[in-house]
């Protein structure tokens, strides 16, 4: 609906009016390339917890800020990419993880769309075999034949 | 005045709607004289929704601030186009479009399907009464646009200024014929199940209704897509936010249901299948609604959700949907099933289709209300978000894409794999040779981003070499061929086309995520910056008075690559009435890439945040979604598809090319 879209913009724009800032300030960066884009990689796996649904890479709040600087502060120190997801997770919460793990708790999100496809395959094989052993020919009767040529009009 | 006859009007709306169905699923089986008012009632329905609206829309182009809705939404200073579009940049005023848009369905149920048998049609006008009824019902009970104050204030509260674009005199209305319009494949379903009368002639009729309303719902996606990239101010596209989901989710099931429906129309086969998914779609449209308007999805922006609007709308998508799936679950089992086809068959490569787009809309759903569930019954909070989308979405569309060029080289009943293959061969080799060269020029990175290239352009070549393949060059010779290819029916050409469309979108995608560059620096006026070859001259930044904001405008330069000079300016805006800050980001086409710029805070005494963005081949991206649109328009044009084409025309003609 219209009011979907407005009200994601509003969302944004509510996390926006009070707090001055922007995504990734210029001061942020850091000066070896290398690590600033480790840096960037995790920062866009990480969810800004004021947000609706805003990584702390796109994030303009103060707090999202505060994690940016968090993870690139842990980067310099020298930790490795799953080293500083975990330091943020166990302060934040697996919240903060946009991709969430795969855990118990999380495995039927994880296998929804593929067992859905599985299913769906196994019901169309089943469901060709048992047509093919019923071998029912589909049958029209003459007044419906005449009416659907008259419709398909070819 | 005017707004009492508007909300009068409603009422009578509702009355009417209610009446229809109450007699339209009564007599249904009479035809004659019930038949008749149920068809004359969808009309009138038209005309007094549409006076309503009218009414609402006069109220807000004179500013008449005695109206609530008015003064909340409008203020006297507002640019004309902006007092229009406020109408509906509002809960109470978007769901009267949305009823505005039901009844504009119904009334062209009612005037456009003449040859429809007296019984169907006046089942589904029933049903689309049905759903006026609820729907008018609660506009008029909790979201009535036509309460008035008194005394009137002097002026308005402004409409929010991210809405004071064209995008919302655009957007809103083209998703809404989308979602509205399923509503008649969804009555349709339910008129088929309950009167029994389910074949192929069915899905001929149904077809044209799911072909507009997936062609509208697909250009007001790539709309609200195109608005947030250049209105958020960060240059994203797609977010995978539950607002998108919930827009996505009828338009993958949609997709599914145009294609089921073929098999259907063709082969008389897949009946229950399409009949589902036509319920489905619409519910899923409904469960979207649900969401965003209870505030299940949206705790954070509490302001437009209110709980008793959320329990009514429950209340109303259990009924309506519970309901279907009932009578889906009497009735389904009664449906004889079609002709046979082997697995290898152009029904296998569309069921196959099915499969896929609906495990991509369960993916989406799951993954749009898992977070929901998981907290409701463990209290543990996740967050399901974009690199979760990305990645299962992803895996599921390869397979697919990959697919999409041997379904329409496919024989009906049994398909040869192989004769099709080698009628491919020229696609194949192509594809492979762009995609080397892809690589070559890339410099052969280590990333799956060439590949993706690849994958755009299996598709785009494959719809070319199917068109190639029916206009038969190769046996005709050229000039007979081109003859062939003119003459090729229209819904050949539409299919050729829309999944060139596909494959047009799925190169933006790639290009957009794997090739954009990204600088964030502070400039001083007179320093300019270096971003994938073009050069950035930051010229200075004056203040700036809108109409109804005041604005702090950065001007630019940009030189590309290629030498020419060309200016760019962009904007920082506090709104006069709501002193809301929003940025403009500035953006340059080039070709099909952008130059997209953000002008930022101060930084230090005399410096600016300025982010820019290189975007490359980025319009493609929404290029491809209308290349499907339109392809989707054309395919309407196609006599096959009217159901009222004249009698004259009707000549032999040879199926062979579908």
């Amino acid at each position: 609906m219209i009011v979907r879209r407005i009200l994601a913009i509003f969302a944004l724009l509510l996390m926006l009016a009070p707090v001055a800032g922007y995504a990734v300030q210029p001061d942020e960066i850091l000066d070896n390339p290398v690590l600033e884009t480790r840096a960037r990689a995790i920062s866009a796996n990480l969810r800004c917890l004021v947000c609706q649904n805003q990584s702390i890479d796109d994030s303009d709040a103060e707090l999202a800020r505060d994690l940016r600087l968090l993870v690139r502060e842990r980067l310099v120190a020298g930790d490795s990419d799953t080293e500083v997801i975990d330091y943020i997770v166990a302060r934040y919460g697996e919240f903060v993880l946009l991709r969430p793990v795969m855990a118990l708790h999380t495995i039927v999100l994880w296998v929804a769309a593929p067992v859905f496809l599985l299913i769906g395959l196994v019901f169309v094989i089943l469901g060709a075999r048992r047509k093919r052993a019923q071998q029912t020919a589909p049958a029209l009767t003459a007044e419906e034949k005449k009416a659907l040529e008259r419709l398909a009009g070819d | 005045m005017l707004i009492e006859l508007g909300h009068f009007a409603l009422i009578l709306a509702f009355a009417l709607a209610f009446a229809q169905a109450g007699v339209g699923f009564a007599f249904w089986k009479r035809g004659g004289a019930a038949a008749a008012f149920v068809q004359q009632s969808a009309i009138l329905q038209f005309v007094l929704v549409g006076a309503s609206f009218a009414a609402l829309t006069q109220a807000f182009i004179v500013s008449d601030f005695s109206v609530k809705l008015v003064y909340e939404h409008s203020h006297s200073i507002q640019p004309m186009l902006y007092k229009i579009t406020s109408v509906w940049g509002n809960h109470e005023g978007s769901m009267l479009l949305f009823v505005l848009i039901l009844v504009l369905f119904g009334a062209a149920v009612a005037a456009f399907s003449r040859n429809l048998p007296d019984d169907l049609r006046t089942l589904v006008l029933s049903m689309q009464g049905v759903m006026v009824a609820a729907f008018s019902a609660f506009v008029l009970f909790t979201s009535n646009p036509f309460w008035r104050f008194d005394p009137a204030p002097i002026d308005g509260t402004e409409l929010n200024p991210v809405l004071q674009d064209i995008g919302l005199a655009l957007h809103p209305p083209l998703l809404y014929l989308g979602y509205v319009g399923f509503s008649v494949c969804f009555s349709f379903a339910t008129a088929a199940l309950i009167s029994g009368r389910i074949d192929a002639a069915w899905a001929r009729w149904v077809r044209p209704w799911t072909l507009a309303s997936w062609a509208f719902l697909t250009l007001g996606i790539a709309m609200g897509s195109y608005w947030a990239y250049y209105e958020l101010g960060w240059g994203g596209w797609w977010f995978w936010d539950p607002v998108e989901n919930a827009s996505f989710m009828p338009w993958l099931a949609g997709t599914a249901l145009l294609h089921s429906a073929i098999v259907m129309e063709k082969r008389n086969a897949l009946k229950v299948w399409t009949i589902f998914l036509a319920i489905i779609t619409f519910s899923l449209s409904l469960l979207g609604t649900f969401l965003v308007r209870s505030g299940v999805l949206t705790s954070v922006h509490s302001f437009a959700s209110d709980p008793t609007r959320g329990t009514v709308i429950l209340a109303m998508l259990a009924a309506l949907i519970g309901g279907a799936f009932t009578l889906f679950a009497l009735r389904a089992s009664a449906l004889r099933s079609g002709g046979l086809f082997a697995p290898i068959s152009r029904e296998g490569a569309l069921i196959l289709n099915n499969l896929f787009l609906s495990a991509a809309t369960a993916g989406v759903l799951v993954g749009t209300l898992y977070p929901l569930v998981l907290e409701a019954l463990t209290g543990a909070r996740i967050t399901v978000g974009a690199p979760f989308f990305d990645l299962t979405f992803g895996a599921l569309m390869v397979p697919l894409l990959l697919l999409i060029p041997f379904g329409p080289f496919l024989a009906w009943k049994r398909g040869d794999l192989a004769a099709v293959t080698q009628r491919l061969m020229g696609a194949i080799i192509a594809t492979v040779l762009v995609t080397i060269i892809v690589f070559t020029l890339l410099g052969f990175p280590v990333s799956l981003a060439p590949l993706g290239l690849g994958l755009g352009f299996w598709v785009m070549l494959g719809a070319i070499a199917e068109l190639f393949d029916k206009a038969a060059f190769r046996r005709a010779g050229f000039r007979r061929g081109l003859a062939r290819l003119k003459g090729l029916p229209r819904t050949v050409w539409s299919t050729a086309i829309a999944h060139f469309g596909v494959g047009v979108t799925v190169l933006g995608v790639v290009f957009a995520t794997a090739f954009q560059t990204e600088i964030v620096t502070s400039m001083r006026q007179g320093e300019s910056a270096e971003i994938a070859g073009y050069t950035v001259h930051y010229d200075g930044e004056q203040m700036l008075e809108g109409p109804n904001y005041i604005a702090e405008r950065g001007t630019f330069r940009i030189i590309a690559p290629w030498g020419t000079t060309s200016r760019l300016t962009s904007e920082r805006r506090v709104y006069a009435v709501s002193r809301m800050p929003t940025t403009e980001a500035g953006i340059n086409t080039y070709g099909l890439s952008q130059m997209y710029v953000q002008f930022g805070e101060r930084f230090g005494a005399d410096g600016r945040v300025v982010r820019l963005w290189h975007k490359p081949y980025v319009l493609l991206i929404w290029l491809g979604a209308i290349i499907m649109a339109g392809a989707g328009f054309l395919s309407l044009t196609d006599r096959r598809m009217r159901i009222g084409a004249p009698q004259a025309a009707r000549r032999k003609r040879p199926e062979a090319a579908q």
